[in-house]
């Protein structure tokens, strides 16, 4: 069994299970640092899914999409830091329960 | 063997997910983030990814958890304070749906795929030379693209670090 091939729906089927526990992740943590780490997990599980079907269609144009995931994820990793610094500077807090001054 | 690759690195990286989830301290989630990036490599490989597998290395497990690492250690970020108490019976439910969901996808998944041959290690060779072929000439504007975006996140990043004058 474990010299046989591995069918292409388990990989989807790791795919979902990385998303929905990034989603989970994403719902529960309260470190605002933690949810964008779930979000990151998410992004991978998607790349996961690109490549698989790239496979499927002996194609590499989900090579290339799960590519720019990683520049989107790259830009949006600067940004969304730059974001919790400055959070973090004038709340003196990263726990997302305490920024809700938008809320009243 | 490409089934016991695919189990082996399978299992750490749906292990290292649930570790990011429940760990409270960000620098143990940003060490099982690591873990993740590091199997879905070793399975983008075997798929026949080359060049995205050494670009999950490099990027993702390179540059964007160095950053991530290096504002936690920055902001000096401890281990999260429970917020909300929640019954340890909640918990265990919840997780257990969670469970069930995902089992019902895996069915509607396995059920919706048109049975193939399965996955076979070299079938396909994804290579760096057919990559960056189509990168620029098919998807030459989504790349030019993303130059622009890159330097607004650039812009955007140091006009939000920055010191107020």
């Amino acid at each position: 069994m474990l010299n046989a091939a591995v069918p292409l729906s388990w990989y989807l089927i790791l795919s979902a299970i990385l998303f929905a526990l990034g989603v989970a992740g994403f719902i529960f943590r309260r470190n605002i640092i933690t949810v964008f780490m779930s979000i990151e997990l998410m992004l991978n599980a998607v790349n996961l899914s690109f490549v698989t079907f790239s496979y499927q269609f002996r194609q590499v144009d989900g090579h290339i999409y799960s590519f720019f995931v990683m520049v989107v994820a790259a830009a949006e990793a600067a940004v969304g830091l730059a974001i919790i610094l400055t959070v973090f500077k004038n709340r003196s807090t990263l726990m997302i329960d305490e920024v809700n001054s938008m809320k009243y | 063997m490409t089934a016991l690759f695919f189990l082996v690195f399978a299992a750490l990286a749906v292990f290292c997910a649930i570790n990011l989830v429940v760990q409270t301290h960000p620098i143990a989630s940003a060490l099982s983030l690591i873990g993740v990036m590091g199997s879905l490599a070793v399975l983008y490989l075997q798929l026949g990814g080359e060049f995205i597998a050494a670009a999950q290395v490099i990027v993702y497990a390179g540059a964007i958890m160095v950053l991530f690492v290096f504002v936690i250690m920055l902001l000096n970020a401890g281990a999260e304070a429970a917020t909300f108490q929640v019954s340890r019976i909640v918990k265990y439910f919840g997780a257990l749906l969670l469970a069930a969901f995902l089992g019902l996808v895996s069915f509607i998944i396995q059920g919706a795929l048109p049975r193939s041959d399965g996955v076979i290690f070299g079938a396909f060779q994804g290579t760096t030379l057919d990559v960056g072929r189509k990168l620029f000439t098919t998807y030459l504007l989504p790349f030019e693209v993303t130059s622009v975006l890159i330097l607004i996140a650039i812009v955007g990043a140091i006009v939000l670090a920055r010191k107020e004058v």
